[in-house]
């Protein structure tokens, strides 16, 4: 089994565990769900301390906490009382134990300024609440590692992916 | 009454909701994540809402109580309500969300005053509604 800073991307779906950190109660019981009907093992926590605690990631650079589970992606909101997500990225990408791990943020706010700023900081993507089966199914591409390579075009940019897409959900006639 | 009558009725009352424009399709993304692992997912999701609203709604009454307003707190915990309203598809309650962070922006006590009734109202019209169609839908089964 990879240890965190050896990331080699699971085969099997199954396998995959994803942290969501979302202060919202109702917001977490949805992303639960909507990450397990995609397969995942899902953590939920109700914050960005807590969710550095569940990574094992601690204030002093390289040592690993007895809270350390091994989690293939992270997805985050952006707004939460003490650390923000944006926080909790740069915290992620500053480690050199876990900055491997995708980040994705999510945002009730399409603000491009914001979704740049965290693009820039090294997040994978930056889904607009509420979120949708559509955008969950999305991730899994990053769960395995291809979604990474996928994106970068030839100068090595990523593609702002997402500024709101509609998925196609039809209301009853 | 026949089940087929009582499936007739739920159905009409469900499009009925989404038609006066009480619910938006995220309602439809939480139906769609229902299965028979988890038979009354919405209604839990909606419950959790409702539980958690309340906090939210006596938390606004609480920072009321207080003058001068402290705007930014008021804006804060709409923020959340309507976070979560959005979550389950709640339209109405998030237009009057959306209206009372508007006044608080610009320290608007009249229009905040307003707001937050019309918000109360909507919630409590919409937790109504929902009720009516979870019992319906669960007779019909």
């Amino acid at each position: 089994m990879a240890k965190n800073g050896d990331f080699s991307p699971p085969l099997d779906p199954h396998e995959v565990h994803v942290l969501a950190v979302d202060d919202s109660l109702v917001d977490r019981k949805v992303i639960e769900k909507l990450l397990r009907i995609i397969s995942c093992k899902v953590t939920a926590v109700d914050s960005g301390i807590r969710a550095l605690q569940i990574l094992g990631l601690n204030e002093e650079e390289g040592s690993v906490g007895y809270d350390e589970i091994k989690v293939d992606l992270v997805i985050t909101d952006y707004c939460m009382p003490g650390m923000t997500g944006y926080e909790l990225l740069k915290k992620i990408k500053g480690s050199s134990t876990f900055r491997e791990i995708p980040v994705v943020i999510m945002s009730s706010e399409n603000v491009l300024a914001r979704i740049d700023r965290c693009l820039e900081e090294g997040a994978e993507d930056f889904i607009v609440k509420p979120v949708k089966l559509c955008d969950v199914e999305r991730l899994k591409s990053y769960m395995f590692g291809e979604g990474r390579i996928q994106r970068q075009n030839a100068n090595g940019e990523f593609n702002k992916t997402k500024l709101h897409e509609t998925c196609n959900v039809s209301l009853p006639s | 009454m026949e089940r087929n009558q009582l499936q007739r009725q739920a159905a009409y009352m469900r499009n009925t909701l989404f038609d006066q424009g009480y619910l938006d399709e995220q309602f439809l993304q939480l139906e769609d994540l229902q299965d028979e692992a988890n038979p009354k997912f919405v209604e839990e999701v909606v419950k959790l809402f409702y539980t958690d609203s309340a906090r939210l709604i006596r938390s606004i009454e609480l920072t009321l109580e207080n003058t001068p307003w402290d705007f930014e707190k008021l804006d804060k915990i709409m923020h959340q309500f309507k976070g979560s309203s959005s979550s389950i598809g709640a339209k109405k309650v998030k237009k009057e969300c959306t209206q009372f962070q508007e006044y608080c922006k610009v320290g608007n006590v009249e229009g905040c005053m307003r707001t937050f009734q019309e918000v109360k109202q909507e919630h409590a019209a919409l937790k109504r509604k929902l009720e009516n169609y979870f019992q319906l839908a669960r007779e019909a089964r």
